[in-house]
């Protein structure tokens, strides 16, 4: 059996994991093996080896185009490390990387610790978002007083905002 | 703080005491952060990766949990120095590979370490003996809090925390406990337990290697995956599962000593026999042996006192920890296993000869007698 990442030398190491009931084998030699840190215990290698294979094809269907602003990773680069340039690469390549997570994760949505700065700003953009829908209800409704008074909550949440 | 200070103390997870403290050697929890829109470290440049560094590396050092901390470059230690840390698990393999523009800092208990720049902008772990992980998260926990409100994490509300992998990315966070386990191993039910544990999106690993090639008996189980699940689930499908790994170890001494009494007695006197005379041994070969001196602690077969010296060996004899006394000349792998089996015999010598009689099985249920 040939090897999976090289596709040139002999198998040597086999590596299965099922999650959610979903099998996925890689066979590799010996030395991509050792590059891809198959052996280091501590590393989450198994991983990030199946991710970078398994999945190449997911991340190729983005235009192979995109580049992040940020930090300048592509597409290409992606696809040789299995790792983003920066946080901003998710937004840029989320089109190949969600599939991905799929297939990796219990799930696609984080329900899990919000950093505190972040709860703050998450719990403001709610309140400013009702706040607007009901000034637009008011001012359907043509009850202008009401609507006067929402404009100054609003004001006053925006000025919090840009504090 | 010194360097050598370090080196002269093991860490408090070793000595400790914790919940299963027998078959649990210690739980561990590592999340991934990183610094919002800066390039993570595999793809900064080396002026970005100290900007970082520096960053975060002030950061840290303002916690209280670090007041008396040790704390480095990458570039600032030697390949010896990097090794024994990470052979204590205070880093790892990877981050002990980096120089310039990485660090470690670290308290002073060895029970919090904070990896700079390792593939992640922060790789924050703590870790305590026994099994303990949802107090390991909590201290973990803190840090991580208090790091947040002085430096600017990427974080995202549908995918949590971003990492430089996307198979970190939610909660950021592996929750890992090492398991004592030559009961499985001994009635070859190892990798039965290691498949089951796969199949529910688990990982267990060797302490050295893969399934049954696991020196001294060694595992490591920790989740595999970390977006769809709050921290809390993560951890609780984790104890769940080691609770009853736990069970099913204990079964399997109690049937050892049952139905195979003189080839487990047999196994404890020839490590016994072996570590007391021997005048070369590499690495492998006693890892495995302490770990069935180990064994017949639990089972009585030596007195409890000797358990820390034992422990202790398990790190002591690891190679670049056997070499701290000699920094500067490389050892020769001959050199290293004559000196730690001449370590292992002057620790073995105040260890009694193994007294049978007082084999004694503790279990939860008794085992099976069908
Ligand atoms: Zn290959
Ligand atoms: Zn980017």
């Amino acid at each position: 059996m040939q090897c999976d990442v090289c596709q040139s030398k002999e198998a040597t190491v086999f590596l299965t994991q099922i999650v959610d009931g979903k099998m996925q084998k890689v066979n590799l030699c010996e030395g991509c093996s050792k590059e891809k840190g198959v052996n280091d215990p501590t590393g989450f290698a198994l991983a990030d080896l199946l991710l970078g294979l398994g999945d190449s094809q997911q991340i190729e269907k983005t235009a192979a185009s995109n580049k992040c602003p940020v930090c300048g990773f592509t597409q290409a680069d992606f696809k040789k490390t299995g790792r983003l340039g920066c946080s901003n690469c998710y937004s840029v390549f989320a089109e190949g990387i969600l599939p991905m997570l799929k297939n990796m994760h219990k799930g696609t949505r984080h329900t899990g610790k919000v950093p505190a700065v972040h709860a703050e700003q998450r719990e403001r953009s709610e309140k400013m978002k009702s706040l607007q829908e009901s000034l637009d209800k008011a001012i359907a409704d043509e009850e202008f007083e009401l609507a006067a008074d929402l404009r100054d909550r609003i004001r006053q949440v925006e000025a919090e905002l840009a504090k | 703080m010194k360097f050598s200070r370090i080196i002269a103390n093991t860490g408090e997870w070793l000595s400790g005491e914790g919940p299963n403290r027998q078959i649990v050697v210690s739980s561990r929890v590592r999340l991934a952060r990183n610094l919002r829109n800066k390039p993570f470290p595999g793809w900064a440049k080396k002026a970005e990766r100290l900007e970082v560094m520096t960053a975060v590396k002030e950061a840290v050092s303002r916690l209280p949990e670090m007041e008396d901390s040790f704390s480095e470059n990458l570039e600032a230690l030697s390949p010896l120095e990097k090794q024994v840390l990470v052979e204590r698990h205070l880093i790892s393999r990877e981050h002990a590979a980096k120089g310039v523009g990485s660090a470690v800092v670290m308290n002073t208990p060895q029970s919090l370490s904070v990896m700079i720049n390792e593939e992640d902008h922060l790789r924050m772990q703590a870790i305590c003996c026994g099994l303990q992980l949802e107090n390991v998260h909590k201290m973990i926990d803190r840090v991580d809090t208090e790091l947040d409100g002085q430096l600017e994490i990427a974080f995202d509300d549908t995918l949590g925390y971003l990492t430089a992998c996307p198979s970190n990315v939610g909660t950021g966070m592996r929750a890992s406990a090492m398991l004592h386990l030559p009961g499985l191993v001994m009635s070859d039910q190892i990798n039965k337990i290691i498949n089951s544990v796969n199949k529910i999106g688990l990982a267990v690993r060797g302490l050295h290697g893969e399934g049954t090639e696991a020196m001294g008996n060694l595992f490591q189980v920790s989740n595999q995956t970390t977006l769809g699940e709050t921290e809390g689930e993560i951890i609780g499908r984790l104890n769940r599962v080691i609770e009853q790994i736990i069970d099913h170890e204990q079964n399997a001494r109690a049937l050892l000593a049952q139905r195979k009494a003189i080839t487990l007695h047999d196994q404890i006197g020839r490590a016994y026999g072996l570590l007391s005379h021997a005048y070369s041994i590499s690495s492998k070969e006693a890892l495995n042996l302490l770990s069935i001196i180990k064994l017949g602690i639990d089972l009585a077969v030596f007195p409890d006192a000797h358990r820390f010296p034992v422990d202790e060996l398990f790190i002591e004899t690891q190679p670049a920890h056997l070499q701290k006394g000699a920094q500067l000349q490389k050892m020769t792998s001959e050199e290293r296993d004559s000196l730690r089996a001449d370590l292992i015999r002057s620790k073995l010598a105040q260890v009694p000869q193994p007294d049978i009689s007082r084999l004694t099985i503790s279990t939860h249920e008794p085992p099976e007698t069908t």
